[in-house]
């Protein structure tokens, strides 16, 4: 086999896809969606148990959920466009792209604040209560640490340590936040969607 | 076969570059996976330990009607602690001590592919468990059995902190377990030795691979359970409790979601151990390798749509118990295939009965009569008999006792000289087994009759006349026996450490890659990478089998850093090298920092919980921050 010859012709950790820490990324994110797919799994359970009229004060209001879903669904837009442009070398890109998400996620829990001090129910309030609260909360949970990942990338990023060939931790936190937000589509269609549809 | 030998210089350097540092810094810094895979050995003997005198003091209790040695308070703890211990703190925790150790050797790599998540996964099994017992300390254990059924847990039924122990330290050790079960995954996927393809992998690799698959997928379940629980205990939410819309069914359904593919996570890797010494000591390859390979990954996933038959007694409709039934009963197919396989290893080989291959034949019996009982208790109607009897611990030990200890027991008399250099006692392995083999039939065995007489399980104690009274002695006899058998084997190790016969590289003529190191191996390993050809290595020339050529002493050094192969997932293609991390503090730290917030959230102390985070917060990002990165230039 030819790699006994001369093993250092082979690069050196290089920062690609299928690096370690890329895999690790891949796998925690799988094992997020896991735990997503339990709460989940959860409210249909005792959506099914409660029999009819569930939620019992009706679906939840769209007003504010709605734009909240279009700003963090553009998040992600900004995140894979700075992500692009890293891999072209582009610097300014990056930084860019990474700001706006960084803004636009902070949006998004703000709108996500505001909306839970109109409810007029808690997480104790009910089982539906328990339930609302906790799956967003587990949400915005998940885009807070995307954020705190965003914001420490962001100052690698403005000291311009990514090259073209070296951004392994953009794509990786680029790759958190495309999940989060995919998840927040089925967290989205479960709690504001599902009810509608009986 | 000689180990391979390189000049001293080489040997020198690739020592200086790979050895921990000396010293406290050393202690809490090492990321070698043969330091961690010993903490893991350890440390899950010593839950074992601690589990099994819980088990003595509820036999003692049990061996005569009428005792009141403890209160039923203290029962109810002890015999909850036993559980816990055993299950998670003990089952799968050794057996991730023995795939940490031996994966790299096996694989032919130089180390674990995450090596510093390696020493978290560590941490956090240590940490979590000391977290656990501090609840001894407070007189609070865990009170309500390993399965923990709500609405029991409720704060209402269950004031104390006994079940906010239980849910804090569970979702705490679920860190440890998603850790390593992902180290593992990118482990295969990346640093295998160049050659090492799929269909040359050993079965305990197969094992903890599926088992790592699963917890990924399952783990979650448990956390989202526990962290419900703890909402429904400390925020007043209202998931397990009926009075206002929650259901006490859900805590169950995510329980077993996650419980009974941990079932098969605590064996599977036992069942690769056994599969894996057979050919050694029946001197011929295994029959039927691809056969239980495939009979091990389809275990782990068959496992996931088996839950409900934990749930049978609970009120299902009828066509979802039959759905889970049949389903359980497929299960008995892949198990058959593994077993049938190992009779005929034997049949077609010449055994030769050292303690391992001792271990492993008991284990081949106790995993058939644990299979049957199983079939038993999945058959519906026989399990609405069966269910919260004491035919139901009976089934649960020989599985767990059966296909987890005495799998264990086998691996460390066949791999301890590999990990100490030292040979066990023969003689005293030879007690070790019929201690443990005798004392488990007499003291399990009756527990099957006990609960066909209808002897529940968990009462702390019973009235005389009942018919019970000889059998239960007779379990607590045998337990005691069993547990003779455990401390001959603790000092069977001592005495080995002390009076062994040095193993040498490979003192049994085993076939595969660990046993062409040095006993014990140096930090680095493999001098030279090996080139592997075959499923045996060192067996080359020797079988009928038709194989490719490794190549073990020729291969590449790699000495100019921490180095060591990064491989193709399925062929084992090199495609780059790897330079591994150094030694570091932060999976210590990081481990430390969950800590406290447990505790912070045990004691609903804000501000020790807000200490904790933000040290969490600290260690990941020093954990991560680039270090020698390579600046672009400014501007670019």
């Amino acid at each position: 086999m030819a790699v006994s010859s001369n093993p250092y012709s082979l690069p050196v950790n290089p920062a690609r896809q299928s690096n370690p820490g890329w895999w690790v990324m891949v796998l925690v994110i799988a094992t997020e969606a896991m735990l997503f797919a339990y709460l989940l799994f959860a409210y249909y359970y005792l959506a099914s148990m409660s029999g009819n009229g569930f939620p019992a004060g009706g679906a939840p209001r769209l007003t504010l959920v709605v734009p909240n879903t279009v700003i963090l669904l553009a998040s992600s837009g900004s995140m894979y466009w700075g992500e692009r442009g890293i891999r072209r070398g582009d610097q300014r890109r990056l930084r860019l792209g990474m700001l706006v998400t960084l803004i636009l996620g902070a949006v998004f829990l703000t709108i996500q604040g505001i909306e839970y001090s109109r409810k007029s129910f808690g997480l104790s309030t009910n089982a539906y209560g328990s339930l609302f609260f906790t799956i967003t909360g587990f949400h915005g949970a998940h885009v807070f640490v995307g954020l705190l990942m965003n914001a420490v990338v962001q100052v690698w990023a403005w000291r311009g340590w990514f090259t073209r060939e070296r951004h392994l931790a953009v794509t990786n936190v680029a790759m958190y936040w495309h999940f989060v937000d995919i998840v927040w589509l089925a967290v989205f269609f479960s709690l504001y969607i599902t009810p509608r549809l009986s | 076969m000689a180990t391979t030998t390189v000049p001293a210089p080489v040997s020198e350097r690739l020592t200086r570059i790979w050895e921990t540092a000396p010293g406290l810094f050393g202690a809490l810094a090492s990321v070698d996976h043969k330091t961690i895979g010993k903490r893991y050995l350890v440390t899950s003997i010593v839950f074992l330990i601690l589990g099994g005198a819980e088990a003595a003091a509820l036999r003692v209790q049990l061996a005569r009607p009428d005792t009141s040695l403890m209160t039923p308070e203290a029962y109810n703890q002890i015999f909850s602690m036993h559980g816990i211990t055993m299950i998670f703190w003990y089952a799968a925790p050794v057996l991730s001590g023995f795939s940490n150790y031996m994966w790299p050797l096996m694989l032919g790599a130089r180390d674990m592919a995450c090596p510093r998540a390696n020493a978290l996964s560590y941490w956090t099994f240590l940490m979590s468990g000391v977290f656990l017992y501090t609840s001894a300390l407070v007189g609070q254990m865990p009170d309500k059995g390993w399965f923990a059924y709500a609405p029991l847990t409720e704060t209402a039924y269950s004031p104390g902190l006994n079940m906010d122990f239980y849910a804090i330290a569970l979702t705490f050790l679920s860190v440890s377990t998603t850790v390593g079960a992902i180290n593992f995954v990118v482990t295969l996927f990346k640093t295998r030795a160049p050659g090492m393809s799929v269909n040359r992998l050993p079965i305990f690799v197969w094992g903890t691979l599926t088992t790592s698959f699963s917890v990924i997928a399952a783990a979650p379940a448990l956390t989202a359970a526990c962290v419900l629980l703890y909402l429904d205990r400390r925020f007043g939410a209202h998931f397990y409790d009926a009075a206002f819309g929650g259901s006490a069914l859900l805590w169950q359904h995510l329980f077993w979601s996650f419980g009974h593919p941990w079932v098969y996570i605590v064996v599977l890797p036992a069942m690769g151990i056994v599969s894996d010494l057979m050919p050694t000591f029946c001197r011929r390859p295994l029959v039927g390798y691809a056969f239980v390979a495939l009979a091990t990954v389809s275990t782990g996933m068959l496992g996931f749509g088996v839950w409900v038959h934990h749930m049978f007694a609970t009120g299902l409709p009828a066509t979802a118990s039959s759905f889970f039934s049949a389903a359980s009963m497929v299960i008995t197919i892949p198990s058959a295939i593994a077993v049938f396989s190992w009779i005929a290893t034997m049949w077609h080989g010449r055994p030769v009965f050292k303690t391992p291959m001792l271990f492993a034949a008991g284990f081949i019996i106790l995993f058939v009569i644990g299979g049957v009982s199983g079939v038993a208790t999945a058959a519906n109607a026989y399990d609405l008999q069966l269910t919260d009897t004491y035919f139901i611990v009976a089934h649960l030990h020989y599985v767990l006792i059966g296909i987890n200890v005495f799998a264990v027991m086998a691996g460390f008399y066949y791999w301890l000289p590999k990990i100490t250099g030292k040979m066990l006692n023969e003689k005293l392995g030879k007690v070790n087994f019929w201690l443990m083999f005798i004392g488990f039939g007499v003291g399990f065995f009756p527990m099957h009759t006990l609960g066909l007489l209808g002897m529940p399980r968990r009462i702390y104690t019973y009235a005389a006349g009942l018919g019970w009274e000889w059998q239960n002695m007779w379990v607590t006899i045998g337990a005691f026996v069993f547990a003779l058998g455990v401390a001959v084997f603790i000092a069977n190790f001592f005495w080995s450490l002390r009076s062994g016969d040095d193993a040498g590289p490979n003192p049994w003529d085993a076939p595969t890659l660990e046993w062409a190191t040095p006993s014990p191996p140096p930090p680095y390993n493999f001098a030279r990478v090996p080139i592997v050809g075959s499923r045996h290595p060192l067996w080359e020339g020797r079988t009928s089998e038709r194989t490719g050529q490794s190549l073990l002493d020729t291969g590449p050094i790699l000495d100019e850093g921490r180095d060591t192969f990064g491989t193709t997932p399925l062929d084992a293609e090199p495609d780059e090298i790897l330079r591994m991390p150094e030694d570091t503090m932060w999976p210590f730290f990081l481990s430390l920092s969950i800590l406290v917030v447990s505790y912070g959230l045990l004691f609903d102390r804000l501000w020790l919980g807000a200490i904790g985070i933000g040290a969490l917060f600290v260690c990941i990002a020093g954990w991560f921050w680039p270090r020698g990165v390579v600046r672009s230039p400014a501007g670019a």
